[in-house]
């Protein structure tokens, strides 16, 4: 794979003086939480971003908030930079370190501190893993609503660093909207909490800036976020259309009748014949597209909302519907979906778009990038969260072939930069990472991105905190 | 010549701040004004006001989505929803009852100090609606931030920075929000008699149910009659709201009903009743009482409203009531602000913060309105102050 997407140049000073820096870090953290050997230190080289790697000069895993404030502050002393690191599931390059840098994995930061039902809050260290949170409380009757698709492994310190989302966000909103208070440490190892179990906070809304800053605010290190009351019950149906254009306009009808069901995903022929064979969900094979819709509630409520669905879907052409006969048929559905680019993986090497359109431009977006794809001779599988329109192209291609691998980043590109024409923007949940972070003047102007690297001085003047990410390396504001 | 610049573009609002930024001349920001007494008084030789940056510039009823300038009445903007069966779930209050100002509330202002009602327990703040902005900086620079999709990462999210930032980072120019289909029908379920301490359990009891509640409110004895009329039971009353399709509202209905009958009489409000409720509880109509009496916003965890008011009772003269599960408590003081002692016991039950909403000129200028932040918070506050307005321009001293 060509190197198209630049890294910052190491520091030399930081390189000659690594067993010195390895050393002090030894000092500064109890046995074992510390990684310098290069044998180590592979694991951390990418993410799931795996077109790029940079081996990292070392790797610090603290237990405590205290040691990542005591790494923080002596990395900024000497101007190390730091790159934090969740799962390491970044499908944006967010978590891929640099040859200079110390990641701070937070995996061992995995405990649930605080269960909290009457106020309907938990607090968790932030490598606590997403689905643990809602495995924590489902007895009780509860969840924590954000579920990415690698939910089993991507943790919610990842999720705040990116703002995840996932399937049911349509209807409970992506993890800003479910998060009410997080411990964090800037960049010179100063603690500060903001929010906590209240639904606001006052002041300035840094709660609402870090989230989704990509690390580079400071390290979230605990976080309160919000639980909901399960509900009652929960359906998946499916519907099939023989071409993508009547799907995407049924589902823009259901949106703007009012209706909005829990989860609304799409998936195209190479999708469903991809999923079908991961997961033997049932998914019809004979359609050009499927709808997977989520309503919940009552028996009553569900069947009142799928009668109305269904008279719509009818009105564009539905070829197949099908609804979930059990709760394992149920899950196989969600299984299904929730693999779709593990499984693709099993087939070819991809790279996942993340662009988000205003839902009325579905249906040509969908068309323009397949003419895209075919203008680059290449094979695309599309899965996304349709009901907010984002979309998620997943461009197949050969990672041992230079040539085609830069025809897939090119043929990426020009479908983000489609996306953001259409009225949309550029990545919807998975964040700008390095993946895009060369595309943000086709969406923001230089003066846009001038006032958000301010913003970004006032809590890292020194700009060491994961510094290689989402702003262009050119136009930044002079060290 | 008029002490307020009143611009008609956006680009006449940028060279205005830039003048402004030039000579170091501070403005005081204003919407329609209606709710400008929120925070510390401003210290400005000049106002500038968005109220001619008006009209609806885009609106989208089937992609929920509307673009409108900073200055368009809040009435034009509830007009048109209207006409879509569509609404801001976020139900933002109107200040011009407790606050006793007249005049239009702007889009711009409910933006800028981040206002949300009841629906805030399920359905957001105004911060979570708000997808993309313009706005000018201290440096006369017209930025643009988030857009009009509703999942949006790409950088950095200004969007909520400048939302709740009472103009004190940028003039808003232009809003662009998320709408949502009024529910088709609604019903409150109402028990009564039930002491704060009870109403705090029932209450989180209900929201755990599987009803989906979009409003949990508790109006004490000395407020209720206000809200609900005299034919009900007598004793506060705990209301707890329900939306939806028409089948769902009826059967949860029941539920909580039934649920709650066995602690409480309960009874049902219809649909109408239950959209006047709702709003007299979010633009607070107790407390509009034409007076000046100090009238605090406090936001605590839930379960911890009324353990604050308790304490408060047995010091000085009080009057609440809650909303947000308890969560939100709209306190009256009946004589001084008290503001010393009411920080003090927030802290004492775990922490959340008090905004003074309303008070006499002397009062407000002796107490600081917003809840003071720990000092490494408030040293970022001002770095990141500085960032957008770095001569000071926008509103000094409103924040702190």
């Amino acid at each position: 794979m060509p190197e198209t997407i630049a890294f910052l140049e190491p520091k030399p000073s930081v390189l000659a003086r690594r067993q010195q820096i390895v050393e002090d870090l030894a000092d500064i953290l109890p046995p074992g939480c510390l990684i310098s050997e290069k044998r180590g230190l592979v694991p951390f080289e990418t993410d799931a971003f795996i077109a790029y790697r940079q081996v990292p000069l070392a790797v610090a895993l603290p237990e405590t908030t205290a040691q990542v404030a005591a790494v923080l502050k002596y990395c900024s002393r000497y101007g190390i930079p730091v790159v934090p690191r969740g799962a390491g599931t970044s499908l944006s390059g967010g978590a891929i370190p640099q040859s200079d840098a110390v990641v701070i994995g937070l995996s061992k930061m995995s405990r649930i501190l605080d269960v909290d039902f009457a106020n309907r809050t938990a607090t968790v260290q932030a490598g606590v893993t997403n689905i643990n949170i809602s495995e924590a409380v489902s007895a009780d009757g509860f969840f924590y609503a954000p579920d990415p698709s690698s939910q089993l492994a991507c943790t919610i310190g990842g999720n705040i660093g990116m703002n995840s989302g996932g399937a049911h966000c349509l209807k409970y909103g992506v993890t800003t909207n479910n998060l009410l208070g997080v411990k964090m440490v800037l960049f010179d190892g100063t603690v500060i909490e903001l929010g906590g179990k209240a639904l606001d906070a006052p002041g300035y809304d840094l709660l609402g800036l870090v989230c989704g800053s990509e690390g580079q605010l400071g390290i979230v290190t605990e976080a309160t976020v919000r639980l909901l009351a399960k509900p009652e019950g929960s359906r998946p149906v499916l519907f099939g259309f023989m071409s993508s254009e009547e799907a995407g306009s049924c589902v823009a009808e259901v949106i703007g009748s009012g209706i909005i069901p829990v989860a609304i995903e799409f998936m195209d022929k190479p999708a469903i014949g991809i999923c079908e064979a991961f997961a033997q969900a049932g998914y019809p094979m004979d359609v050009e597209a499927l709808l997977i819709v989520e309503v919940e509630g009552s028996e009553a409520e569900m069947e009142a909302m799928l009668a109305s669905i269904i008279a719509i879907a009818r009105r564009h052409g539905v070829a197949t519907i099908r609804e979930s006969q059990s709760a394992a048929q149920a899950a196989l559905i969600w299984k299904g979906r929730k693999s779709a680019f593990g499984a693709t993986g099993r087939i070819a090497d991809y790279i996942c778009m993340d662009g988000t359109v205003p839902l009325g431009q579905l249906s040509y977006v969908l068309k323009k990038t397949s003419e895209i794809i075919d203008s680059y001779g290449l094979r695309v599988a599309n899965v996304f969260h349709a009901g907010d329109g984002n979309m998620h192209p997943l461009i197949l291609y050969n990672i041992n072939d230079p040539e085609d691998a830069a025809r897939a980043e090119a043929a990426g590109n020009d479908i983000l930069k489609l996306c953001v024409d259409a009225g949309g923007c550029l990545t919807g949940e998975h964040g700008v990472g390095i993946e895009k972070r060369d595309l943000m003047l086709h969406q923001f102007e230089q003066v846009d991105l001038n006032q958000q690297m301010a913003a970004r001085a006032a809590f890292d003047p020194q700009w060491i905190m994961n510094p290689s990410k989402v702003f262009p390396l050119e136009g930044r504001p002079a060290a | 010549m008029s002490m307020n610049f009143e611009p008609t573009s956006e680009a006449e609002a940028a060279d205005i701040i830039r003048q402004a930024a030039a000579h170091a001349v501070p403005l005081a920001i204003t919407g329609g004004g209606t709710r400008s007494g929120l925070g510390n008084s401003v210290r400005a030789e000049r106002g500038l006001s968005t109220r001619r940056l008006s009209g609806i510039l885009s609106y989208n009823p089937a992609e929920m989505t509307m673009s409108a300038r900073a200055g368009t009445p809040m009435r034009e903007i509830e007009a048109a929803l209207a006409g879509n069966r569509q609404m801001l779930a976020f139900e933002p209050m109107d200040h011009r009852g407790v606050m006793g100002t007249s005049g239009e509330p702007t889009i711009g202002g409910v933006f800028a100090a981040n206002v949300s009602g009841p629906r805030r327990i399920t359905a957001g703040a105004a911060r979570d609606h708000l997808l993309g902005i313009r706005f000018i900086n201290g440096s006369g620079e017209a930025i643009k931030s988030g857009g009009r999709v509703m999942k949006n990462v790409t950088g950095l999210d200004l969007v909520k920075l400048l939302c709740g930032s009472h103009g004190t980072l940028g003039l808003l120019t232009e809003v662009t929000f998320k709408v949502l289909p009024l529910p088709p029908a609604a019903a409150t379920i109402v028990a009564f008699g039930l002491d704060d301490a009870q109403a705090a359990a029932a209450m989180a009891h209900a929201l755990a149910m599987p009803v989906e509640v979009s409003g949990a409110a508790h109006l004490t004895e000395s407020v209720r009659y206000r809200f609900v009329g005299t034919s009900h039971p007598e004793g506060a009353a705990t209301v707890l709201r329900l939306e939806g399709l028409p089948a769902s509202v009826a059967v949860r209905a029941e539920k909580l009903k039934a649920a709650f009958a066995q602690v409480a009489p309960a009874t049902v409000l219809d649909h109408e009743a239950t959209e006047k409720l709702w709003r007299d509880i979010r633009d607070v109509k107790p407390y509009a009482d034409g007076t000046q009496k100090p009238l605090w916003r406090v936001s605590v965890a839930p379960t911890a409203g009324h353990q604050l008011v308790a304490a408060l009772r047995l010091q000085t003269g009080v009057d609440a009531f809650y909303d947000w599960q308890g969560g939100l408590v709209w306190l009256r003081m009946e004589a001084d602000a008290e503001s010393e002692m009411l920080r003090r016991f927030i802290k004492g039950i775990g922490g959340g913060h008090a905004t003074l909403v309303r008070a006499s000129d002397a009062v407000r200028a002796a107490t600081p309105a917003f809840e003071p932040e720990p000092a490494p918070v408030a040293a970022l506050s001002v770095r990141l102050k500085e960032k957008f307005d770095p001569k000071g321009i926008f509103n000094p001293g409103k924040m702190g």
